[in-house]
């Protein structure tokens, strides 16, 4: 019943293996390089647990009766300009969305332009976009919505482009066929495949977008994060935990609201 | 005789959502309301139009004259985020799974997840603030702000994909005698395996974006050179900034992407 | 010799040849005569009604049972008390000698190598190859960073090609799991289970999922394997008619007892439907 013959039993081909190992190679490489050249300051290190420790005691106990005269109004300032930033990201992001879709749009330019201010919108970081605007509205909250629009017209409009491309083309067909002008098709074609998901993006973006536009403050656009740097800078740690807890507690509702939500929906 | 409405003898032609309507319409108040309230108006965007036309004058012809300061900058951002994000994704690893109920025990599984919410909910720059106090100014600040901003992201989304798993090949290797960590290598990561490999990408990616910024407050990066370069007024080089930045950003999906494709 | 003397007339001659030369060519090497023991089996889910109300059998060497009933009498559950997926209430269960339902931690997952299972759904890892899953009821026997490493013993490699050819799937062996059909599945899950080398082979309604031609095709390869490995064999199955065509005994649940067990030539209407109840769908 045994065999003498030796059955040998390899999991990937050898170019698998190679391209495998070229990969775990670079990011061995990638990390030695990175840990020996980064600077970091050794004394530093060794008090930080004291520091910590130092900066515990000064949050707590937290300060409260901080909250209605300080925090509240900021927080409904930081949602609205949440809400509405995101509103206009998904209004920004129709056309954008549209241009990039190699399906609809098809001159390459226009794809590529499209392609690269959604890529720019996501690499920049919400704080970068709100000194910005900053500079160029004033601080307060318009520069923090317009700051959020920007920001989220990327994420958006990635989703939009790739729903659109990757919907049925059957329908468009018969719709083309018919004889439909462009606008029907878009609406009666692409529009009510890809308008289920669009709530659901919403929602996604509108959950991160809360938490950004409880930051972007720090530089001047408004909401909850100026108080937070008033705080920082007169060194009112106490503040600084009460702000940092009612972040959470809004960040957690939020959250929960919109797994809640979705799960109706979808 | 054409009948223009869209009555007929059946009845309605369309028969109308309401629900879909009042959406719409609770939107468009919504709107109104929320822009009057942050006193958001059309005029003062378009006032700020003129001076942000005045913004971009000022940004051309970008000026890369300090690309030295540029460039080591840029790499230390870069190595910010390689370091938090190995550092990162490995602890997410047992913790996305202790994280996981339908796994681990409930005594477990809490303060896997309260953990795992603390480090997400929390804007990265909220913890680098904390980090600079803590560690002092520098990149490591940087890099222990991105580690917990990755295990609230990875470690969210594994333990998610973990209870989505089918139980029934866990079941069958339980039942041959495999050992704990057998069961997980064979029955539940080949399960995760492409996710995790998608998330991870998708997080070093958002770690090189958000290692740009925690310089803004003093935790290492090209974030500190930008911030300088604003409040210098010195708009040219900060266009320079922001160029490189996008360029680095779209190098790195580029080179995510085709990591992807190995190991899938 | 594995006679159970009540069922010796009912064997095949060619069988009663082949027990013989399989004692002698036993792979494991062992003189240990491999069993199962059942013993007033109890299982409660809800105190005071017992899904099993003291079952007790044996079998032993190359000897199959089929355990019949309708759903909900504990079939599956019967099955799974057996390697304590499912842990009884009370009572003991032995595999060749040992008791299982007083082993917790290792010493159970050690115990539980020994007993090797089928599944209705296959439970084979969709995304791993054919070979993988067939080398995955070795996990018990291996250090796990070897398993992570893919590092198996030559002779296990040997092995497993061996059982994929017995099973017909060589040629499959680098496949992902899920491109296969249901029943070339299956042979997996039976491979996988064999090379395990248990000393009992459960199988919880393997052919289920599967059409008529190809359950045929299972019974076939589940009776030969066992038998060819004087493994014990217990068969969870709802198609009396396969359990009467390849098993040598069969046991009929209802109510949480056995109200038969015997061989299946004697199984008459009468008895089914004490077991099913209603006469109705024998017509």
């Amino acid at each position: 019943m045994s065999s003498q013959t030796v059955h040998k039993w390899q999991r990937f081909s050898f170019k698998e293996q190679m391209a495998r190992f070229a990969v775990f190679f670079g990011f061995a490489v990638a990390l030695s390089v990175s840990i020996s050249t980064v600077e970091v300051i050794p004394e530093f290190l060794y008090d930080a647990h004291i520091q910590a420790a130092d900066l515990l005691t000064r949050m707590w106990p937290m300060d409260l009766a901080y909250y209605p005269k300080g925090i509240h109004a900021a927080m409904v300032e930081t949602l609205h300009i949440a809400s509405l930033g995101t509103l206009l990201a998904i209004g920004m992001a129709i056309p954008v969305g549209i241009m990039g879709a190699n399906n609809i749009v098809r001159i390459p330019l226009l794809n590529w332009l499209a392609k690269l201010i959604l890529v720019s919108s996501r690499s920049v970081n919400s704080l970068v976009w709100a000194l910005l605007f900053v500079a160029i509205f004033g601080p307060g909250a318009l520069a923090g919505t317009v700051c959020i629009g920007f920001r989220s017209v990327g994420f958006v409009g990635k989703l939009f482009a790739e729903a659109l491309e990757e919907s049925d083309p059957g329908p468009i067909e018969a719709l083309t066929a018919a004889g439909a002008p462009w606008p029907s098709i878009f609406l009666k074609g692409y529009w009510p495949q890809v308008a289920p998901s669009f709530w659901g993006i919403f929602l996604f973006r509108w959950d991160i977008n809360v938490r950004e536009s409880a930051v972007i403050g720090l530089v001047g656009a408004g909401g909850i994060g100026m108080v937070l740097d008033t705080a920082l800078n007169l060194f009112y740690w106490d503040r600084v935990s009460v702000i940092l807890l009612s972040i959470f507690a809004v960040v957690v509702v939020a959250e929960i609201l919109v797994t809640n939500i979705r799960k109706r929906i979808i | 005789m054409i009948n223009n409405s869209k009555q007929t003898a059946y009845g309605d032609a369309f028969k109308v959502n309401w629900w879909i309507r009042a959406g719409w319409v609770l939107v468009v108040c919504y709107i109104l309301y929320a822009a009057n309230y942050l006193d958001v108006s059309f005029a003062r965007f378009i006032a700020g139009l003129g001076n942000g036309a005045d913004f971009l004058a000022e940004m051309v012809p970008v000026n890369f004259s300090r690309w030295q300061l540029l460039v080591s900058n840029l790499l230390e951002t870069v190595e910010i985020a390689v370091i938090a994000s190995a550092f990162g994704i490995f602890f997410s690893l047992p913790i996305g799974l202790l994280a996981a109920r339908n796994l681990m025990p409930s005594w477990l599984t809490w303060p896997a997840r309260l953990f795992i919410v603390l480090c997400r909910s929390f804007h990265p720059v909220i913890f680098a603030i904390l980090f600079v106090k803590a560690v002092g100014f520098g990149p490591l600040a940087g890099i222990l702000t991105l580690i917990f901003a990755s295990i609230g992201f990875v470690g969210k989304l594994f333990a998610e994909a973990i209870e989505e798993i089918s139980l029934k090949p866990v079941e069958a290797l339980q039942a041959s005698g495999a050992p704990f960590i057998s069961v997980i290598l064979y029955a539940v990561l080949p399960q995760v395996q492409n996710r995790f490999i998608g998330f991870s990408s998708y997080q070093f990616d958002a770690n090189l974006r958000n290692s740009t910024m925690v310089g803004i407050v003093g935790a290492g990066g090209i974030g500190g050179t930008l911030f300088a370069a604003f409040q210098r007024f010195d708009y040219d080089f900060l266009a320079a900034i922001l160029l490189s930045i996008i360029a680095l950003v779209m190098v790195s999906e580029f080179i995510s992407l085709r990591i992807k494709g190995v190991f899938q | 010799m594995a006679l159970d003397h009540g069922l010796l007339p009912f064997f095949p001659l060619s069988n009663f040849f082949r027990n013989m030369m399989s004692m002698q060519n036993e792979s494991s090497g062992t003189s240990v005569q491999r069993s199962l023991k059942i013993e007033n089996l109890v299982k409660e889910y809800v105190p005071g009604k017992p899904i099993l109300n003291g079952i007790s059998f044996e079998v032993q060497g190359t000897n199959s049972v089929a355990i019949i009933g309708p759903s909900g009498t504990g079939k599956s559950t019967l099955i799974r008390c057996v390697n304590k997926l499912i842990p009884p209430t009370s009572g003991n269960v032995y595999v060749s000698g040992e008791n299982i339902t007083q082993l917790s931690g290792t010493a159970l997952r050690k115990a539980r190598r020994k007993i090797g299972m089928v599944f209705q759904e296959f439970n084979l890892v969709e995304r791993l190859s054919v070979m993988e899953n067939v080398l995955c009821g070795r996990l018990g026997y291996i250090a796990p960073w070897r398993a992570w490493l893919r590092k198996y013993p030559q002779e296990e490699i040997n092995r497993a090609f061996e059982l994929l050819d017995a099973v017909g799937l060589v040629e499959f062996a680098h496949q992902r799991a899920d491109s296969l059909s249901g029943g070339q599945r299956q042979r997996v899950g039976i491979a996988r289970a064999i090379i395990q080398e248990p000393h009992v082979l459960l199988a919880d309604e393997p052919t289920s999922s599967l059409d008529p031609k190809t359950s045929v095709e299972i019974m076939e390869l589940l009776l030969e394997l066992s038998e060819e490995r004087g493994i014990p064999f217990i068969i969870n199955i709802h198609d009396v008619e396969l359990a009467k065509r390849y098993t040598s005994r069969v046991i009929g649940l209802c109510g949480g007892g056995i109200v038969y067990d015997g061989s299946p030539a004697e199984l008459s209407n009468d008895n089914l439907t004490e077991i099913y109840g209603g006469a109705s769908w024998l017509q």
